[in-house]
């Protein structure tokens, strides 16, 4: 069994010693020490241990002379000494104790409470631990073939695709990783569009799915393809019948995300892949809000392409991976083309320490699933109760069909930007990430057939693994006031309360 | 210090301490925020907020914008008809914080004004106070329609008093 401290000491030396030459005193590089250590690590260097408490720890006593050497030398404390780049030289001197330091301070300073869970989710320290160690010593390409550096990396691999299979009920084989799920919906949309063009030339999806589905096809569109974009119910699920309806011979793909990341709600993805079985159509969703959050199953489903993210499942950004069935078998065209890699489907080498991370966060997110559904379940139903108790609120998205995770209301007669601006003290959205630059109202509340004045007064709330129930009272009660000051602040709801209806007057618009 | 490192246990365990370690205070983050402090100050404490009788002949009343844009702005001006000055202001807004911050500023700006003077204020003075950017810049053209609005508004109330009491004259 290799000791995980004695991996990243090694790495923390390499590091020390590679920088010594220009910033730190050579007292670092342990001259007389390195050469036994390594050798003792090149013998007993192994594939990735399991993340356990003992594996994040730190070796006190080594760090202690290090400490004081640095000290002697230079009559600066390591901390107080800039690296550039790094923090400070305290975390090149152990890497994990210096990040893991750096993050216990982000964690625990007054910076706001974070409720934007379908932004991004912070990463698991379980996660981190898991990667470090191929940031540091285990830096070899997966692909290499001729030596044990890629071996272990490429086992490595082959684990965090076991896991992400195993979370969404899939064949390991089936997995492609890619950067994101922006990439996933890109490459199997515009992929099985493009690889069967000769015969098919029609594409179904939905209005309320995410940009990167809905610019893919407007993309296609150009190409010549033909895209249906189906309407959704005011509760924000598609109607089954206009999906039947709306398929037609030549269509090649189906494209509905499992849960909105806007408003929470999930589509009946059983039934959708039904009819497309039985239209002999492929089935692709943006499963990106979904996985590792409820259950997922890819073969009950009937889904033959999944897009999976890495860092919306308290995994690492910059990862994210596709389901692509391989009986019946989908083909698509790669857009990335290389090497061969991920089955020739997705080219370029792979980042272990990303990949591994993501294997963490979906083995630990598939053990404890449901721990954690019913634990935001809770926080939500808390969250939802005491908002809705206060008057001209109104939740947005079906009540029943939805990840209880992601809460999306609106305060009618505020507006969402100035409530975000009062509300600095907690991290929340009034809509998807990629679209709080613009002024414009959601076009997944629009689509539910939402007014602009509800669209513009709409907030999501964002539940996750980490969140606390004293996070939500202090978010209740904060929300409470804010609402109630920038109300009486409203020329709006000082009409409402005189008895005026607001859509007899005439507004002059800009 | 090491032993918040060692929370890689289940997070069943971390959960209650790092509820208890979180300070539930509002931070002073606002300065990163991208608003000018001018805006967030005028957000944060809104001079001159409230309502006036609209009924009253001396107070005009502008109402501008539309709850579908995302921007409500009443204004309400009292005059004194012997100066033709403004010798109150009150405003209320429905919109995003450079909204807020530009009425509240116009309000402090037009109070004791010749309505001749406020009738000349123009948006990029508003927009140049608060340092606002050019996405924003039509809260500040806004708050120029409020005011001329408000004028008009008067105007029209005394010149309808006028008339009828030439009538009854």
């Amino acid at each position: 069994m290799p000791s995980p401290a004695i991996v990243a000491r090694c790495a923390a030396q390499r590091l020390t010693a590679a920088s010594s030459r220009s910033v730190l005193p050579s007292a670092l590089r342990f001259s007389s020490r390195t050469p036994l250590r390594a050798a003792a690590i090149c013998q007993s260097r192994h594939y990735v241990t399991p993340s356990a408490a003992q594996n994040a720890t730190v070796d006190v006593e080594n760090r202690k002379i290090e400490t004081a050497e640095v000290l002697h030398q230079t009559g600066k404390n390591p901390a107080d000494i800039d690296v550039g780049g790094m923090p400070h030289a305290d975390a090149m001197m152990s890497p994990q104790a210096g990040i893991l330091k750096q993050a216990t301070i982000m964690d625990q300073g007054a910076r706001p409470i974070y409720m934007d869970m379908q932004a991004t989710t912070p990463t698991d320290p379980r996660v981190l631990d898991a990667m470090l160690p191929f940031y540091t010593g285990l830096y070899g390409n997966p692909h290499s073939r001729t030596h044990a550096y890629g071996w272990e990396a490429e086992k490595a691999v082959d684990k965090a695709r076991e896991h992400i299979a195993d979370l969404v009920g899939a064949d390991p084989k089936e997995i492609i990783f890619t950067s994101g799920a922006t990439e996933s919906n890109n490459m199997s949309i515009k992929g099985v569009a493009r690889f069967y063009k000769a015969k098919k030339k029609h594409i179904i999806t939905s209005q309320t799915e995410h940009k990167c589905v809905l610019d893919s096809c407007r993309h296609l569109q150009e190409e010549g393809f033909e895209v249906t974009y189906l309407p959704v119910q005011n509760n924000g699920l598609i109607d089954l019948k206009q999906l039947e309806a709306a398929i037609r011979p030549d269509t090649s793909l189906v494209s509905i995300m499992t849960v909105n990341n806007e408003i929470g709600v999930i589509q009946p993805m059983e039934e959708i892949g039904r009819i497309c079985k039985k239209h002999k159509v492929f089935f692709h969703t943006d499963a990106a809000q979904a996985v590792g959050k409820i259950p997922v199953d890819v073969n009950k489903w009937g889904v033959d392409l999944m897009s999976i993210s890495g860092h919306k499942i308290y995994g690492p950004k910059g990862i994210g991976a596709c389901f692509v069935r391989r009986r019946p078998r989908v083909r698509l065209e790669p857009i990335i083309s290389g090497g061969g890699q991920e089955r020739g489907l997705r080219s370029g080498t792979l980042a272990p320490p990303l990949v591994v991370g993501m294997g963490e966060a979906c083995r630990i997110a598939k053990e404890e699933l449901a721990y954690d559904h019913a634990r935001v379940s809770a926080l939500s139903k808390r969250l939802q109760d005491g908002l809705l108790a206060m008057e001209h609120t109104t939740l947005n998205g079906s009540p029943d069909h939805r990840y209880p995770g992601c809460v999306n209301i609106s305060f009618a007669y505020v507006e969402g930007e100035s409530l975000l601006m009062a509300l600095k003290d907690i991290a929340l959205s009034s809509g998807s990430a990629c679209t709080s630059a613009s002024l414009e109202p959601s076009y997944v509340l629009r689509a539910l057939g939402s007014s602009d004045e509800s669209a513009h007064s709409s907030i999501r709330f964002g539940i996750g693994r980490f969140t606390t129930e004293a996070e939500i009272d202090y978010v209740l009660k904060a929300v409470k006031e804010r609402v109630n000051f920038l109300r009486e602040l409203s020329p709006l709801w000082e009409l409402v309360q005189e008895g005026v209806d607001l859509s007899t007057i005439e507004w002059t618009g800009h | 210090m090491f032993r918040r490192v060692i929370t890689t246990a289940a997070p069943r365990a971390i959960l209650p301490r790092v509820a208890a370690a979180r300070t539930l205070v509002a931070p002073n983050f606002v300065a990163k925020r991208g608003y000018h402090e001018k805006v967030l100050d005028h957000y944060s404490n809104p001079r001159n907020v409230g309502s006036m009788n609209k009924s009253d002949l001396d107070v005009g009343t502008g109402l501008v914008g539309a709850p579908a844009c995302g921007d409500v702005m009443k204004l309400q001006i009292r005059v004194d008809s012997a100066t033709n000055t403004i010798s109150d202001v009150k405003f209320k807004t429905f919109g995003c914080g450079s909204a807020i911050a530009s009425s509240s500023y116009l309000t402090e700006l037009v109070r004791g004004m010749s309505l001749e003077d406020a009738s000349r204020i123009k948006n990029t003075e508003i927009a140049k106070e608060l340092c606002l950017p050019p996405v924003k810049l039509h809260c500040s053209m806004l708050a120029e329609d409020a005011i001329k609005s408000a004028i008009r508004d008067y105007q029209n109330k005394t010149k309808r008093v006028k008339q009828t009491m030439g009538e009854a004259l």
